[in-house]
């Protein structure tokens, strides 16, 4: 028996160690020789921490959001051979509706193997493609057949893949390098962490592929700061990489030599972007330049330089193995494969799913997501992080493919889908994402810089009801000019939140300009606590957690807000019981 | 080693370092002398051991190194990871990410700020804690998320913030006692 446990970080946040301890405790008061392997995310992080039975017989049993005590009751029913039906979410041949309708590529062996072993990856198939492109292949026919599948960059842009790599090939010059781009900027996208923390050789690999393709003498990840696990799991690949021939001089006795090297960025999201994650590489604040030059012409020290995103290096071992012409067979005319989406914000089931190209929104958020927390209703998602925007209800069941999600004003960005319902306002949200790509513009050019702090004021205003009429059309103007006149993709994408939710929820914005009010509750200046006299019976719960403590009242007599004193954190109308709903908010 | 040009930012590395503060940066002068491109791993060495960026170990490598001082505080004053003031021993970082703030992370934030006695980027006066705001930390899907010393907390209610840094403090306290006993 082996029984496996999900330690990604997300695994670990929700007490994955102490399960694995309660596992090995109970194993040996048990007296049972079962084997206990970690493994990475399968995309189902709701259910963390989640926990797989696998029998001899090679049927798994799968249990979530296991504590301590369920650790041991599990053990307990396993070894008399039964199930604990009670915390079963699935097993082999039923699996969970999470994954209903996923096909994993870039997510193969992500929540299957244990990261940590070089062999596990092996086992199912790992590091054949390399043989076969270093021994079978051309870096020519690699290129094509990367051509054939249709590959695009997921890291935002969409590039076309073979056509990057090809330019970086042709550039004449001894040394070149390939840079792996995992600092994942976008916050509510997780799909590179978990990559990197659940299947760092596919990474690897990947990379190694590319860089015979280019003709590469070496490659540098550049990994987020905020990763630690992702990091130590990368280096620790690298290491058993090297020690089995797969990394180093004369790659599995071929005549090609390539190493790798991780570096840490230092937290400044626009390190993203192609050239200033090559001046943070190089030591220096992390400003973007004009291209052309292009990184292909000129980047790594000025060296030619092919860029590409974890996911992307992470579908590239598959293609090779299976043939362009199966990716290409999945997903949409002009968006071929598969894509991993990171499901957040106010969905039931958050988490990882990878669909081919071109399944309709709905599907997704509904199907593998879940629907909506709570079931309230839902509003609209944001798609493509800061740089995104957000697509109302009216246009859920648009496919996702890169041209039909940038047709509605977002785009696909890295995959990050941030889900929201009714009590998200749109204005507030707006805001803060330009509060968020204010904060991360380097500074080099005035339209990001000075820009954005003006559409940043003008949204403060609005959110604190000093909306005047006007704001709508200077935002737009405002928006279309830092769009067009900025340096790099930052500054070029910044208005979009602004803009998608002035297209597409105009009258929230009007209501806070000329009614003073927010329709979703959630600007704090907007609106206001009470409690209903006769609705309230004294239960003093309120006014004991009240962090301000400006509910008073007797117990078992109405309570009163001291509106002066209120800090609208709403948190009396979390506690108050449901049964009596005195808490209301206008 | 030393000429007589070094002994005064010697002198003044000593007094914000301990003995072994200052053979592992000596360490890591000599691991990346000479080596291009290297002055944000430098400092990151440098935060690893002193929590922060003291101002005179700035100075001080930047003799060693030969790096412009003002290119140093460029560097240093770029990246959201860099801190130039000390911290308290355990940092947190309460998750701003997209999916955190749609989850109510205001609330965690007021929670803990209320808990601590501190704003956001403070320091509790016993130096224990530094409350600190992140962009993201990769775990959405459990929002709200904090993360204190490398560990992830989610899903957060502000009541559960709270007692993750009671069950801190306790753990301090206990520590405290053993050594006192
Ligand atoms: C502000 C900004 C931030 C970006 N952040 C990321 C990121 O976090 N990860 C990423 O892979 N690409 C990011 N990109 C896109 C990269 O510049 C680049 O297009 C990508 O890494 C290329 O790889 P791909 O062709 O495999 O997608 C960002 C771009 C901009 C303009
Ligand atoms: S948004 Fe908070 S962890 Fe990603």
């Amino acid at each position: 028996m082996i029984v496996r446990i999900g330690l990604s970080s997300c695994g670990i946040a929700a007490g994955g160690l102490l399960v694995k301890e309660a596992l090995a405790f109970a194993f040996e008061e048990e007296g049972l020789g079962w084997e206990l392997q970690q493994t990475g995310c399968i995309g189902m992080c709701h259910y963390e921490p989640l926990v797989d039975v696998i029998h001899q017989d090679g049927s798994i049993n799968t249990y979530g959001n296991v504590t301590v005590d369920t650790a041991r009751e599990i053990v307990v029913a396993e070894m008399s051979g039964a199930a604990l039906e009670k915390y079963r979410i699935a097993t082999d041949r039923e699996p969970n509706d999470c994954l209903a309708g996923q096909v994993r590529i870039a997510l193969r062996n992500c929540g299957i193997i244990d990261p940590e072993s070089i062999r596990d990856y092996t086992d199912r198939g790992g590091y054949q493609a390399l043989q076969k492109a270093l021994t079978r292949m051309t870096p020519q026919q690699v290129i094509e057949e990367i051509k054939i599948s249709g590959l695009k960059g997921r890291g935002g842009a969409g590039f076309p893949t073979w056509f990057k790599w090809n330019a970086t090939r042709q550039e004449p010059g001894d040394i070149k390098y390939l840079i792996c781009n995992a600092d994942e900027g976008d916050p509510g996208a997780f799909m590179d962490r978990s990559l990197l923390e659940g299947d760092p050789h596919a990474v690897l690999e990947g990379m190694i592929i590319a860089g015979y393709a280019i003709e590469a003498t070496s490659g540098i990840v550049y990994g987020r700061a905020e990763y630690p696990l992702a990091i130590k799991r990368l280096g620790k690949a690298i290491g058993q990489a090297r020690a089995q021939g797969m990394l180093g001089n004369k790659i599995m006795g071929s005549k090609f030599s390539f190493d790798i090297s991780i570096k840490q960025g230092a937290g400044a999201f626009v390190c993203g972007e192609e050239t200033a994650l090559i001046a943070s590489l190089e030591g220096e604040r992390g400003m973007p330049r004009l291209k052309p030059p292009f990184p292909s012409q000129r980047g790594y020290w000025d060296k030619p330089t092919n860029i590409n995103n974890v996911e992307t290096l992470a579908n590239v071992p598959w293609i090779i193995a299976n043939g362009g012409e199966s990716f290409a067979a999945m997903g949409t005319a002009d968006s071929k494969g598969t894509k991993v989406f990171a499901l957040a914000g106010r969905i039931k089931r958050g988490g990882l799913v990878e669909v081919p190209m071109g399944m309709p929104l709905r599907e997704i958020i509904y199907g593998p997501g879940g629907g909506i927390k709570d079931d309230k209703r839902f509003k609209a998602v944001q798609l493509g992080g800061p740089s995104g925007g957000c697509i109302p209800e009216a246009l859920l069941d648009t496919p996702v493919d890169y041209q039909s999600i940038k047709n509605t004003g977002a785009i696909m960005g890295s995959g990050g889908m941030v889900v929201m319902d009714e009590t998200t306002c749109m204005v507030d949200l707006a805001r803060y994402f330009l509060n968020f790509t204010q904060d991360e513009s380097c500074g080099k050019c005035v339209p990001c810089r000075i820009g954005t702090k003006r559409m940043l004021e003008i949204m403060e205003r609005l959110c604190a009801g000093e909306g005047q009429p006007g704001d709508i059309e200077l935002l737009e103007m405002l928006g279309q000019q830092i769009m067009e006149g900025s340096l790099c993709g930052l500054g070029n994408s910044a208005p979009n939140p602004v803009l998608t939710t002035i297209r597409y929820f105009r009258e929230e914005y009007e209501t806070h300009i000329h009614d003073k009010k927010c329709p979703a509750k959630q600007c704090k200046a907007l609106i206001t606590y009470h409690i209903e006299a006769d609705k309230c019976k004294g239960c003093t719960l309120c006014a004991k957690k009240c962090p301000v403590n400006c509910i008073s009242g007797e117990a078992k007599k109405p309570h009163v807000i001291d509106q002066n004193l209120c800090t609208k954190c709403g948190t009396c109308l979390e506690v108050c019981p449901s049964k009596w709903s005195a808490v209301s908010v206008s | 080693m030393s000429c007589s040009c070094q002994t005064e930012e010697k002198a003044a590395i000593q007094r914000v370092s301990t003995e072994t503060q200052i053979s592992a940066l000596e360490e890591l002068i000599n691991r990346y002398k000479g080596v291009e491109g290297s002055l944000i791993s430098v400092l990151q060495g440098i935060q690893e051991m002193y929590g922060y960026l003291p101002r005179p170990v700035l100075e001080y490598i930047a003799k060693r190194l030969d790096i412009k001082k003002a290119r140093i505080y460029g560097v240093a004053t770029f990246y959201a990871q860099f801190r130039l003031t000390p911290v308290g021993k355990h940092l947190i970082l309460l998750c701003q990410g997209t999916a955190c703030h749609v989850n109510g992370a205001d609330k965690i934030e007021a929670a803990l700020c209320d808990e601590l006695g501190v704003e956001m980027g403070g320091t509790t006066e016993n130096r224990l804690f530094t409350l600190t705001e992140a962009a993201c930390l990769g775990c959405c899907s459990l929002a709200p998320v904090m993360m204190i010393d490398g560990q992830a907390y989610g899903p957060l209610t502000p009541d559960q913030a709270r007692k993750v840094i009671r069950g801190i403090l306790k753990q301090e306290e206990q520590s405290r006692e053993e050594v006192g006993a």
